[in-house]
């Protein structure tokens, strides 16, 4: 699988670490009533979607950053590379 | 029909006319008392046991392809019981009890073959840790065996002892741990639970679930609907995608799994080697082959093949503990779609939908446990009380901080 580094071009992807489901950038908040349940859902549940899956790849051989890659989990296509950073901002994250 | 070495005389006298298939292939009933979903090895267990411990025989298995195409006829076919935790042990130590008393129970060759399984360790820490997990394995009944340089060079003259990075300063023998001939699983539960009158429909996908004020009457399949009073989900790596149909989610990631086998040699390994420091393990098939794989492709996936990258990896590993693997040509190599766990342990527990009930989770390690988990699914089915060796595979155990983490990896499954 080739990734299509937004600042990089394209890098093989042995170059990159798997971290998972890009839901994770959405941490829930601490001071809600129902954290414990949100935690737990937002720790161990997954979608795990066969067809499109956003996901989060760490750039460790490369210049380290955090990507957004949106793969096929069926046929393995890549079908968009964002910097998670991006990505987290337009969700409202780190302001 | 019981076969037996003078039937096998018999037949071969006669022209072999006088064999019959070895499971019906009927259609679906409107109804059953239970109904499995998937017919791969803990399906199939599932139902030979309802059948045979519990005299639940209104049974149907429904599986969308072919009995065996999955994960049971893809796998490197061990089995052990060298697990750590008290949640895991006795559960695969009871397992490997069954095995040893398969091929009579149900009739059947299966190949089990007690080789013995050889874990190798190479640091002081690793020493360390073999000796509490051999100590944890006997306590639970388990056989375990701490071997030094000379013990391992014994048994395995050819490995190579010196590697730079990581030399043999011993293992962790466990003898009665061994391979299995995987499809012949299949077919034997298959054939046992069709004797006792259990309905296995091939071809036959499960598209969804009728549930009614919070009670599951049954399946949608490509056949129609079929009613039941107990549904038993139990598709390995399907699981998230089945289950999403009754609206959960589950602790659940699909990963693929690489496994691969060389052309046929003389015998040259009678026993099962595994080089985790180096993410390669190895055995030989009875037919010669060696069969040896490695770690996940570690990436989501439902495709049942893996990348390159892997491929090399485990070719790698390979050499650098058997250099004489490098005048052996590859054969073949294939890919399993893998559920795995957050903490690298099984379910095997009702949901919160009555009359639904789950089996899955099994990661890359859930041949060794088609006996027992088709034992104790059976007992939760027929009983709706878990077994005493199933009590920690709740769905709700992340919740109440109660992980069965052998590795200690936390809530990353690519790393279980
Ligand atoms: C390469 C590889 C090596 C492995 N090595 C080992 C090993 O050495 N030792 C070990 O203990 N374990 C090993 N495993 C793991 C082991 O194979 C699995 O954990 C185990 O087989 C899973 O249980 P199963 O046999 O019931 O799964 P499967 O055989 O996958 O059965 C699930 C069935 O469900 C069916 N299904 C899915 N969706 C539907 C639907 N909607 N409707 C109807 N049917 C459906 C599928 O077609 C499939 O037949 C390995 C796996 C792989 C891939």
């Amino acid at each position: 699988m080739i990734i299509n580094h937004p600042i990089l071009g394209p890098r093989d992807f042995q170059e990159f670490t798997y971290l998972g489901d890009a839901s994770l950038i959405d941490r829930p908040d601490w001071q809600a009533d129902n954290a414990a349940d949100q935690f737990h859902d937002y720790l161990y549940l997954r979608d795990n979607p066969a067809g499109e899956h956003r996901e989060l790849w760490f750039h460790e051989q490369g210049d380290r950053s955090w990507l957004v890659v949106t793969r096929n989990t069926v046929t393995h296509e890549i079908l968009n590379v964002e910097l998670a950073r991006d990505v987290a901002r337009a969700r409202g994250r780190s302001k | 029909m019981r076969y037996s070495g003078l039937k096998v005389i018999k037949e071969a006298l006669t022209g072999h006319k006088g064999w019959r298939p070895t499971w019906r292939d009927p259609e679906p009933k409107k109804s059953y008392d239970v109904v499995i979903i998937g017919g791969g090895g803990h399906g199939l267990a599932t139902a030979y046991y309802l059948a045979k411990n519990h005299g639940i025989t209104n049974v149907a298995v429904i599986e969308k392809g072919w009995i065996g195409g999955g994960n049971v006829g893809r796998n490197t076919t061990i089995i052990r019981s060298n697990y750590l935790l008290d949640g895991n042990e006795p559960f695969y130590e009871l397992s490997l009890q069954l095995w040893e008393g398969l091929e009579q129970d149900f009739n059947y060759n299966a190949m089990v073959s007690q080789r013995g399984i050889l874990n190798l360790v190479h640091t002081d820490a690793q020493r360390d840790a073999a000796r509490r997990r051999g100590n944890a394995m006997i306590l639970n009944g388990s056989d375990a065996e701490l071997l030094d340089t000379d013990g391992v060079r014994a048994m395995y003259p050819f490995l190579n002892f010196n590697d730079a990075r990581f030399p043999i300063k011993g293992g962790l023998l466990h003898r009665r741990g061994g391979t299995v001939r995987h499809d012949a699983v299949a077919w034997g539960y298959a054939r046992g639970a069709d004797l006792r009158g259990v309905d296995i429909i091939q071809n036959c996908e499960v598209t969804g679930f009728k549930i009614e004020n919070g009670k599951c009457l049954g399946v949608e399949t490509t056949k129609g609907f079929i009613g039941a009073n107990k549904v038993a989900s139990c598709v390995a790596g399907s699981s998230s995608r089945v289950m999403e149909k009754a609206g959960m989610r589950l602790p659940i990631e699909s990963h693929v799994l690489q496994a691969f086998v060389s052309e046929g040699l003389k015998p040259v390994l009678d026993g099962v080697i595994t080089f985790g420091a180096g993410h390669f393990y190895c055995s030989q098939s009875d037919k010669g082959g060696l069969v040896f794989g490695g770690d996940l492709d570690m990436y989501n996936s439902y495709a049942q093949r893996g990348n390159l990258p892997v491929v090399e990896d485990v070719m790698e590993g390979g050499m650098a503990l058997i250099p004489a693997l490098g005048r052996v040509r590859m054969l073949r190599s294939w890919g399993g779609i893998m559920d795995m766990s957050m903490d690298g342990s099984p379910f095997i527990d009702k949901t919160h939908i009555d009359g639904l009930y789950f089996n899955g989770g099994w990661c890359y390690g859930g041949f060794k446990a088609t006996p027992a988990s088709g034992w104790c699914y059976a007992h939760l089915l027929a009983t709706d009380t878990p077994h005493k060796v199933a009590t920690a595979y709740r769905l709700d155990r992340f919740r109440r901080g109660c992980m069965i983490d052998e590795k200690g990896q936390g809530a990353q499954p690519n790393l279980h």
